[in-house]
């Protein structure tokens, strides 16, 4: 058993970092996140792990930081909240186009533009269709609790390296501000400079050594042709992510008539909703996608053949139905599939979740 | 006074004609030649080798790096 | 005496560096840029530097330098090279990291990177080659663009209500403290070249010796952007560039108190 402690969601990701043996946090202060930085400022990691904690002038120097470290074969990470994931995009598609593993952590906020510091899960679409420009995936993992918010760390760092591509935790200011027990993962040592240039040295620039040509890490390519072979070694990549990486939690899904899909803090409300529900005799279960990229598309078409229909809760305008309509059509599925959420760094409750399955599902 | 000649080699396909290392000789030995390299450029050559010096001058301006000096003392 | 008999191995006294590979640059006949990525060579193969370099190129005519010095390479986005070179030097303490950027780079849309790099005193060497005009994109107005002077979006000359200053940015940065050694040097005859070498070799052994920022100006030519012949834009810059730009060290700290940084 590991060490249990009662602690916000922020400060978790910055144990989870350093007990993982993460070599760098790059990051510029934004709420609801900002906790993240402190908490390293203040276990001083360069005096035990000897991980690096800088704070950047911007979110645009911050993951150019990431890509930097990444490229050396550095374990690095960078977490802020919507506005600042908005200017990362750019160096986020450098990254993607490099090939480089690394972790960033979306702590969403509502927007758009400034909107507000109240959570939301209205980066669904930024997080999983791109964000930046090109043809590029991130692999994303959706927390739904504290424990998970140390878990995934690990996991995300596991999978940047597993496929050379920059992973993401998109959670939100709830999960993030929320209290919970939490059993932290024990300590890892970093990686030594030995074992990094095993590891990566065939791609990583870690200092040219005689007996190999030198190592560029670049995502420029002005031969079409060439440029079109990496774009299809991007894809295979990402055919193989959702191949072997999906992942999701099915909560009372045997014996349900309808299904709610949420992920992150909604999927925690509609738990609530589930008793509500079936204390009404409703016999309701959830689909809660753990990945969004890649999608749990196969979990979607096979509750799509004996559920009536979906109510995807969502605290954005509707963003993840888009990717369940898409699962159960290309499945030829042909079911109700409905959306219920609220924006603006609104929660919706348990009771309105229950509402809007009656209203929108069981009266028609 | 010990006598000093030098002799520089030009990388004919190397050189773009920029014309530099004409501007920096001292002594005058190098000029553009009327031929092309295989790439439409006018090449750098000596033209009066005897009054090369091996200063190294054109070689330190030369952007592409294609000459080569060599100088001994007579 | 024949040149067959100077032309021999024990008469050599010049020759291309063996970090410079072979691939015929892509820069313009003429191009300032040739030179420095030649010195860079020389200077990190004299101080025997090859295994432990990691250099970043920028967006600009610099972008593929990677193609030409046979070190580990990495390709920034548009000014990001000083937060790239952060990164890579925070994680990699025992490497010598250098950024080569231009003044589009570095002046104008990686403004921000720049200062605040120099600002920590990141222990990295900054080549920036200032010559007053976008060259990639095709001969544009730079932040270092002087007043009066013809780019394609400037047809009528840099006018100074209309797009400002020309901007020092080197006068700049050697105010900030985290900066050991700023200079400004050119590349544009034998004595300049030799002179500039010495500049990016004290910068590269700063960084060997932990000094923080050395920042290397090299006021360079853009003879196809500035549309005359080599030689010319030699002429002109000397003439124009120097006077707004002058040569020389700006900040010393061998001279001056030397900086600390860790």
């Amino acid at each position: 058993m590991g060490e249990l402690r009662l602690m916000k969601g922020n400060e978790v990701l910055a144990e989870a970092a350093v007990r993982c043996g993460c070599d760098g946090y790059f990051g510029y202060p934004i709420t609801p996140q900002s906790e993240v930085m402190e908490t390293l400022m203040e276990l001083q990691p360069w005096t035990t792990t000897g991980m690096v904690v800088l704070q950047a002038e911007s979110e645009v120097a911050s993951i150019n930081m990431l890509y930097g470290a990444a490229a050396t074969g550095k374990k690095v990470m960078t977490s802020s909240s919507s506005p600042g994931i908005s200017l990362m995009a750019e160096g986020i598609s450098y990254i993607a186009g490099a090939e480089l593993p690394c972790l960033i952590v979306n702590v969403q906020r509502g927007g758009p533009g400034l909107g507000t510091i109240q959570p939301s899960q209205a980066d669904y679409f930024q997080a999983v269709k791109g964000g930046g420009h090109g043809d590029y995936k991130l692999i994303v993992l959706a927390p739904a609790s504290v424990q998970e918010m140390n878990d995934f760390v690990e996991l995300a760092f596991e999978l940047a390296f597993k496929y050379r591509n920059p992973a993401m935790i998109l959670t939100d200011g709830a999960i993030g501000q929320m209290m919970e027990k939490v059993e932290l993962s024990d300590h890892k040592p970093r990686w030594t400079s030995e074992e990094v240039r095993q590891k990566w040295g065939s791609w990583a620039t870690v200092g040219k050594v005689p007996g190999r040509p030198h190592n560029v890490i670049t995502s420029l390519e002005l031969d079409s042709g060439k440029m079109e072979v990496n774009n299809l070694r991007f894809q295979e990549k990402y055919r193989k992510m959702e191949a072997e990486e999906v992942r999701f939690e099915e909560i009372m899904c045997e014996d349900a008539e309808y299904i709610l899909i949420a992920f992150g803090t909604s999927s925690r409300i509609c738990q609530k909703s589930i008793e509500l529900a079936r204390a009404k005799g409703i016999k309701v279960g959830l689909l809660r996608p753990i990945t969004l990229y890649p999608f749990p598309r196969q979990a979607v078409a096979n509750l799509a053949r004996r559920a009536k229909g979906f109510l995807v809760v969502e605290m954005s305008a509707g963003q993840m139905i888009e990717d369940v309509k898409l699962a159960a059509f290309d499945a030829g599925l042909s079911l109700p599939v409905e959306y219920f959420g609220r924006m603006g760094g609104i929660l919706p409750s348990p009771g309105e979740v229950v509402e809007a399955l009656e209203e929108k599902l069981i009266k028609k | 006074m010990a006598k000093v000649r030098g002799a520089v080699v030009v990388d004919k396909e190397g050189c773009k004609g920029c014309g530099l290392c004409v501007e920096a000789c001292p002594q005058d030995v190098l000029s553009l030649n009327k031929e092309v390299n295989s790439r439409g450029y006018n090449y750098s050559y000596m033209e009066n080798p005897e009054a090369c010096i091996g200063c190294s001058n054109c070689g330190m301006v030369c952007p592409d790096t294609c000459i080569t000096i060599y100088r001994v003392r007579i | 005496m024949n040149i067959s008999d100077i032309i021999k191995p024990e008469n050599l006294v010049y020759e291309k560096s063996k970090l410079q590979l072979n691939t015929i640059m892509h820069y313009c006949p003429g191009c300032s840029n040739g030179v420095v990525h030649k010195l860079i060579s020389e200077v990190l193969e004299e101080l025997g530097l090859q295994e432990r370099t990691i250099g970043v190129s920028p967006v600009g005519c610099g972008v593929f330098a990677y193609n030409y010095i046979d070190i580990d390479w990495q390709e920034a986005a548009h000014g990001r090279a000083p937060a790239v070179a952060t990164g890579i030097v925070r994680t990699n303490p025992d490497k010598i990291v250098f950024t080569y950027q231009g003044d589009g780079d570095l002046a104008s849309i990686g403004a921000a990177e720049i200062l605040h790099a120099c600002n920590r005193g990141e222990n990295i060497v900054v080549v920036f080659i200032n010559n007053g005009i976008y060259g990639m994109t095709g001969g544009q107005m730079a932040p270092t663009t002087l007043e009066g002077q013809v780019t394609s979006t400037t047809p009528f000359g840099r006018n100074i209500d209309l797009n400002g200053y020309p901007m020092k940015i080197t006068e700049l940065i050697a105010q900030l403290p985290g900066t050991s050694y700023v200079t400004r040097q050119s590349v544009q005859t034998a004595a300049a070249v030799r002179k500039c070498k010495n500049a990016l070799r004290k910068a590269f052994q700063n960084v060997d010796q932990k000094k923080g920022t050395s920042f290397v100006e090299v006021v360079s030519t853009c003879n196809s952007g500035w549309k005359m012949s080599p030689v010319q834009a030699n002429k002109w810059m000397e003439e124009n560039m120097f006077p707004f730009y002058p040569l020389g060290d700006m900040k010393d700290s061998e001279k001056n108190a030397p900086v600390s940084k860790n």
